[in-house]
């Protein structure tokens, strides 16, 4: 059994305790402790600029032309906490409550609740920063609600809540860069961890224009590197979004928890053909007023304005009537994949439901004309007055979606489908946020202790920065207090000398195998079988024939993989050929862990775990537990396992009906 | 829904690296369909040559949605190509017709130096950002977010400033390069809030000094920028950074 050092005591006083007890850095032995950041999303950024302001040596890696540019800046919904400013009964607990209820029973009850008390110190140290959240005409902050909840805790900025909150990391981050406490290393990727005597010590790093190996020294390095969502190709996630650095650490010896846990999102703009090469969301707002539905038969023909109401099926409304359209993202996703499998689908692709605002523009419109008391309107001019309504709620996301499909959606419904959109699983660290590997830490989405088997709308930009701001501040320096009798290791020791050959040596190999075939078209077909068989719902069968196939596709890439150009310059095919190559990996282990874990549980749903009515069937006896995997070399994992223990919420069955 | 398919040369700039000669080159591209993103054509294209043993066109872009800001291109004479705000990744392919030329270029201003092809060295943002563009507060010492409202419309205007996505475009589409929108846009969203107050005057100061340094041109209120902003950061924050700047510069000892 895994020990995740979790502090003895009551539930609420754990986390003061530790802060009251962790030992401390004075001010002049800071100012030597170097510490290494990999990653400048919410988490890397944020953790850089409050490492940087308590005075650490700073150094911060991102991919990207620019540390603005990390994917948290797509986040469009909002970020939860706990403030109760609403006066709707919200509180530490209750955001806590919900989070371990969302995850389905499957997240670390201490690090939950030390996330929802740290909530809302965030929205203070936001707006001090300057980040432009949505306020009322008495000029306070404004809240909304999202799925999971029965309180308005979410708070936001339009439908760019993690822009805004990104900027401001960066801000803060670029001042500690001014003021010389952050080193920023942009178009560098990190390409693996340096051990010293089993600690982590520094990374490699290569110089993307260059094409230059770097040894970086630090006393603590910290991957804040996002998630793994592109290992199924398409997704949500920017185009860059990789899992190198974790896996590099995975490698390293960090173990990697609950692979298998990835997040599908219901409401996304489908997939129109093979040249597709990522996939758009759609607020999950948009499900409080649209309607959900197929052709009620086989081989439809009709346009869908043509097909009248007893030809519909409104499935979610027929299956849940109790939560209807509004079902959590799991349920809601699975559903739809169920109809499109039953050739129900509808659009070219037949992989795809309808998201129906012609109801709402109605209701919307009849409340306009009564509002104004308006007689003798015509239907024309009662739908008219309700698209201005829907324009004023959802206009933004209207022209998006005719941006990208060219078609209006005020006048024909929206078609969507699932997509990939977050990863709950990541490296295993403990209370610390410490992975396996002493002095390695992992934040944010790179990490998996929050969400359980299904993360909460709004709460994964709290995470990331809850890691970085508040609590990596205080870990890491509790374990750096030991660390001040040891200088800083210069980069000609033999470790880092080894490291920088080791991946040299596979940059070459990667290089000379001088096949025929790309790597996207690798990591495309690798998508392909991870999306069918370890997506939204899994089987024994199929997971074992993945398992195979990925395995075979390894072997594939690494006698036929073609990169052009050369290994010393800006070569973008190499970088993703790089990827590829962990994707493959981690695709691998993701089929291991849901083939072992059998029960249902969250995004994970195996099919020979459901109830009699199709719903997820969790098996608390036997899987009460985190699975972290332990690499053991080529195709080889040892499961470990952390129980998880509740002790303050009785787990139950989730029901929807 | 149908999917029309189209032929189309692309002549793109191409330039080994930032000392290189550069140059145009025109490949052709069948089987377009018009559902098509932009990149996904250019992902094509690269593909195409990557089989045939070339060298795939290099060019920044990542999020494809149109927020991250990292795609960067000048297409057929406009920064991120012919629709209105909007960004190249999220520019489809149905803006095309069958048979046409596109032609396709870097960023072209002096302080974003080309890295390769269509890649340009957009650092000269982050350091001006560097320069002052933040609230000066340390983790921790935020007072309760409440404690201070901001006027609904200071709010609002702050937030549409500040929804720029560093882009560069504004440069890219100034004939004399000018960092002005960029720059006006994060003094405006940080003047615009009483968090931003007490390092008004000395913010927009350095952030300038920094923009000329950066060796940016200066700013004749032609408008180009506005007008190819992908996320339609108004010229009046230019008017405001030119009223901070002076009263600024007026009131500096």
């Amino acid at each position: 059994m895994l020990d995740a050092k979790i502090p003895s005591g009551k539930l609420d006083d754990k986390w003061v305790d530790y802060k009251g007890h962790c030992k401390l850095v004075n001010p002049a032995n800071k100012r030597k402790m170097e510490v290494i950041i990999v990653g400048t999303g919410l988490a890397g950024a944020s953790a850089a600029a409050a490492m940087g302001e308590l005075g650490y040596k700073v150094k911060a890696f991102c991919f990207q032309d620019s540390p603005r540019r990390a994917h948290s800046i797509a986040a469009q919904g909002g970020i939860n906490a706990a403030k109760n400013y609403q006066n709707d009964g919200d509180s530490v607990f209750r955001l806590f409550y919900d989070t371990i209820k969302g995850g389905d029973y499957r997240a670390r009850e201490a690090n939950v609740h030390r996330l929802a008390e740290v909530s809302s110190n965030i929205i203070d140290q936001c707006v001090a920063q300057g980040v432009p959240f949505a306020r009322e005409y008495g000029g306070l902050l404004s809240n909304r609600s999202f799925g999971g909840t029965q309180v308005q805790r979410t708070f936001y900025a339009a439908g760019q809540t993690g822009q805004q909150l990104l900027i401001g990391a960066y801000q803060a981050l670029e001042r500690q860069v001014a003021l010389g406490n952050v080193t920023m290393h942009a178009r560098h990727e990190m390409l693996d961890i340096v051990k010293i005597d089993g600690k982590a010590k520094g990374i490699i790093a290569r110089n993307l224009i260059t094409g230059e190996l770097e040894k970086h020294f630090g006393h603590a390095v910290l991957i804040c590197s996002g998630g793994y969502g592109n290992v199924y190709y398409l997704s949500t996630n920017a185009m860059g979004s990789n899992v190198t650095a974790a896996w590099k650490a995975h490698k390293q010896g960090a173990y990697f928890a609950n692979p298998c846990f990835t997040q599908i999102h219901p409401t996304c703009i489908p997939v129109s053909g093979d040249h597709q090469s990522k996939l758009t969301l759609m607020s999950e707002s948009l499900r409080n007023d649209g309607r959900i539905w197929v052709p009620k038969n086989v081989g439809e023909t009709r346009k869908a304005n043509d097909i009248p109401d007893a030809d519909r099926d409104y499935f979610l409304e027929r299956r849940y009537p109790a939560f209807g359209n509004l079902v959590p993202r799991d349920v809601a996703s699975r559903a739809a994949k169920e109809r499109c499998d039953a050739g129900f689908g509808v659009g070219t692709s037949k992989q795809a439901v309808y998201l129906d605002y012609a109801a709402a523009i109605e209701r919307y419109g009849k409340i306009e004309v009564s509002k104004q008391g308006l007689t003798n309107v015509s239907h024309e001019q009662i739908i008219a007055m309700g698209k201005e309504v829907v324009k004023e709620k959802y206009g933004n996301l209207f022209e998006m979606y005719a941006k990208i499909t060219g078609e209006n959606p005020y006048e024909v419904p929206m078609r969507i489908y699932p997509a990939v959109h977050y990863t709950m699983g990541g490296l295993w660290v403990d209370y610390e946020l410490q992975t396996t590997v002493p002095g390695l830490y992992a934040l944010g989405e790179a990490n998996f202790s929050d969400h359980g088997a299904n993360r909460l709308g709004a709460s994964a930009l709290m995470q990331g920065l809850a890691d970085g701001y508040f609590v990596a501040p205080y870990t890491v320096g509790n374990n750096l207090a030991d660390e001040i009798y040891n200088a800083a290791i210069p980069t000609t020791h033999p470790a880092f000398e080894e490291a920088a050959k080791k991946v040299a040596e596979r940059i070459a190999t990667l290089k000379n195998i001088n096949g025929k075939q790309s790597a996207e078209s690798f990591h495309k077909r690798l998508g392909k079988i991870i999306w069918n068989e370890c997506g939204m719902s899994r089987n024994a069968a199929g997971l074992k024939q993945a398992i195979a196939d990925v395995q075979s596709l390894k072997k594939e890439f690494w006698s036929d993989l073609r990169i052009p150009g050369e290994i010393n310059e800006y070569n973008p095919e190499l970088d993703k050929a790089n990827r590829v190559a962990d994707f493959i990996e981690l695709g691998e282990l993701m089929c291991i862990d849901a083939l072992t874990r059998e029960e249902s549980c969250g995004g994970h749903f195996r099919e020979e775990y459901q109830t009699p009515e199709g719903e997820a069937l969790r098996d608390d006896e036997n899987f009460m537990f985190v699975s972290a995997w332990e690499n053991k070399g080529e195709h080889e994992w040892e499961l470990h396992k952390e129980e998880l223990k509740y002790e303050v919420i009785q787990p139950s069955q989730r029901n929807y009906k | 829904m149908s999917q029309n398919t189209m032929n189309l040369k692309v002549k793109v700039w191409r330039q080994k690296n930032t000392n290189a000669q550069g140059a145009f080159v025109t490949y052709d591209v069948a089987g377009i369909s018009d559902e098509m993103s932009f990149l996904e054509m250019m992902d094509i294209l690269n593909e195409k040559l990557i089989t045939e043993g070339g060298d795939p066109v290099a060019f920044d872009h990542d999020c494809r949605e149109g927020i991250c800001g990292m795609c960067s291109m000048y297409i057929n004479g406009k920064p991120h190509g012919p629709w209105q705000a909007n960004t190249t990744c999220q520019l489809h392919m149905r803006a095309f017709k069958d048979g046409e030329t596109i032609v396709i270029e870097p960023w072209r201003a002096n302080s974003f130096p080309i890295v390769k092809d269509l890649t340009v060295d957009r650092s000269a943002f982050d350091r001006i950002i560097q320069a002052g563009g933040y609230i000066s507060v340390n983790t921790g010492n935020a007072v309760d977010g409440n404690s201070l409202p901001i006027e609904k419309q200071n709010a609002d205007d702050a937030f549409a400033a500040a929804m720029c996505i560093g882009c560069g475009a504004c440069v890219a589409a100034c004939k004399n390069s000018s960092a002005m929108l960029f720059l006006s846009a994060k003094v405006s969203h940080l003047a615009l809030l009483p968090q931003g107050a007490p390092e008004r005057k000395s913010r927009v100061l350095n952030m300038v000094a920094q923009m000329d340094k950066e060796g940016f041109g200066s700013c004749t209120n032609t408008g180009a920028c506005e007008a190819t902003c992908p996320k339609e950061i108004s010229i009046a924050n230019i008017a405001r950074l030119n009223s901070e700047y002076l009263g600024a510069s007026l009131s500096a000892e």
